[in-house]
């Protein structure tokens, strides 16, 4: 895929969400079984990295806040969900859950604990 | 039906209308020997109205009919009238006996005429502190027209907590949601009639699942509702502000708590098969879980909104960034309010997946009947007067 970055920039101040950024989400959700993307300052992120810790599962958080790459990765994850807010978003497996409400409703309905079996991230 | 009644011993309305109600009746047991005739209401100018007696007689049992009670009096007057005349003319009777006997029937007859003077002033009391209720009433019923109509034009915010010191300030949104919040309410209170009735009844699954369907997405109007409010004053869900304070006991995040709700509901259902049991057990489990982790989100929230006032400069303007940031954090409690919400119908919509659509709808009614009877409460224990010591 190819961008006109130069009139990108004419409209807009910052840089256009690549696919790089999307790359680069996707393969950090690859690495590991349970993965969040988060925000230090994020309550919300807090509620949902408790849920899974509640549940015994080791996740792996990268804080926005906190990274070079902030930027880029929200806007991603911005149009990865269609939310206007990027965090939080969890990633099961390499593949993607959504924000807290997808995730709350997967542990009602009880898929949510299958789902962590599968990916290796709890044994019962 | 609830009903009011005085716990510090004091006569009140209640009080004073059974000891008006006991003149009638001592009267009445003291005419009961002379023969009695009845004659028609139409000579009993006094005693009117009748129909206002009857009511009351409803509300006590009263075995004793109205008109049967007041032609008896006129009867025994016109007796007792006829006695009294004969008794001062034949005044120089000398006899022993006839003196004793005559001295008693004297004092029975003034307490007799003692009683019916009480008991006329009494129905005479009652006649207008009645008409009084029936002026107030009406007063009320235009007052609360116009407060609805102050309200409906956002010129004030309500609920039921009056002491809150809100009033001045202007919120559309939330006026708009109390006054659909009613409407919600009388429609709840409709559809669990027609639970209750349906029940009552062999009727197939398939009409009930439609019924079922309905009051749960009568709830998801709630929830709808509140969202919408929630944009307007995150505040004003999370404390339950609309609500009695007796419900606000029991709110977590401007609601019910699932898992809490499902232990009030269960003891209702009967027939449960074992898998049944096993995944209602699953859904608490889940419920307490998801709710642990919202909690511990709004205690963060708490933690770092603390941190960000105590490092507001003493002159900060609203502008700037530290309380812009501040403000910012308080707006995240919207999502808060949102993501609860969001469980509850989660929560709800799985219990039903769960039962069968007879017990789903036994369940959804004691679900309704329970908030019924706690708002009830709310609004007994708001309504009766507080004790001083």
């Amino acid at each position: 895929m190819h961008y006109q970055t130069e009139s990108w920039n004419s409209y807009l101040p910052t840089k256009p969400p690549t696919t790089d950024s999307l790359q680069l989400i996707l393969r950090l959700a690859a690495e590991n079984a349970v993965v969040i993307f988060s925000k230090s300052t994020c309550c919300m992120c807090h509620s949902i990295k408790r849920l899974f810790s509640g549940m015994g599962v080791n996740a792996t958080v990268y804080e926005l806040d906190e990274d070079p790459r902030e930027k880029e990765m929200e806007k991603a994850l911005i149009r990865l969900l269609g939310s206007s807010s990027a965090v939080p978003v969890v990633f099961i497996g390499g593949k993607l859950v959504g924000a807290m409400d997808r995730v709350m409703a997967s542990h009602i309905n009880g898929t949510l604990v299958p789902l962590l079996k599968e990916a290796g991230a709890i044994w019962l | 039906m609830w009903e009011f009644c005085q716990t510090d011993g004091s006569l009140d309305l209640f009080g004073w209308l059974v000891t008006a109600r006991i003149s009638i009746f001592i009267e009445v047991i003291d005419m009961i020997t002379p023969t009695t005739q009845f004659t028609s209401t139409s000579t009993m100018g006094v005693y009117e109205p009748i129909h206002q007696i009857s009511m009351w007689d409803d509300t006590f049992g009263g075995t004793i009919s109205p008109n049967t009670d007041v032609c008896i009096i006129t009867q025994a007057d016109a007796k007792l009238d006829d006695k009294c005349e004969y008794a001062s003319d034949r005044s120089l009777e000398p006899a022993e006996d006839n003196q004793t006997a005559k001295s008693i029937r004297d004092k029975v007859q003034r307490r007799l005429a003692q009683n019916r003077e009480a008991a006329r002033k009494s129905r005479l009391r009652k006649k207008a502190y009645v008409q009084q209720l029936e002026t107030s009433r009406l007063k009320l019923a235009q007052l609360e027209l116009e407060l609805e109509r102050a309200r409906h034009q956002g010129l004030l915010i309500g609920g039921a907590t009056a002491n809150m010191g809100l009033c001045g300030n202007v919120n559309s949104g939330i006026a708009a949601f109390e006054m659909e919040y009613g409407h919600w309410m009388e429609e709840q209170q409709r559809k669990n009639s027609d639970l209750r009735n349906v029940l009552q009844s062999p009727i197939a699954d398939v009409e009930l699942r439609l019924l079922v369907e309905d009051v749960l997405e009568h709830y998801c109007n709630l929830f709808r509702m509140k969202r919408d409010a929630s944009r307007a004053d995150a505040f004003y869900l999370v404390f339950g502000m609309w609500r009695t304070p007796v419900e606000q006991f029991f709110l977590w995040i401007g609601g019910f708590q699932p898992s809490e709700l499902i232990s009030v509901v269960m003891p209702q259902l009967e027939n449960l098969t074992d898998q049944q049991l096993a995944e209602v057990r699953n859904l608490q489990h889940s419920c307490q879980q998801a709710e642990d982790a919202l909690s511990q989100g709004m205690e963060k929230l708490r933690q770092t909104l603390a941190q960000s006032i105590t490092t507001l400069a003493a002159g900060a303007g609203s502008y700037s960034s530290q309380v812009v940031s501040t403000m910012e954090k308080l707006e995240s409690l919207e999502s808060f309010v949102q993501q609860a919400d969001h469980l509850r119908e989660q929560t709800l919509r799985r219990m039903s997946c769960i039962l069968t659509m007879r017990q789903a709808a036994k369940g959804l009614l004691a679900f309704g009947e329970y908030f019924q009877r706690l708002r009830a409460l709310g609004s007994l224990w708001a309504a009766s007067p507080r004790k001083f010591t």
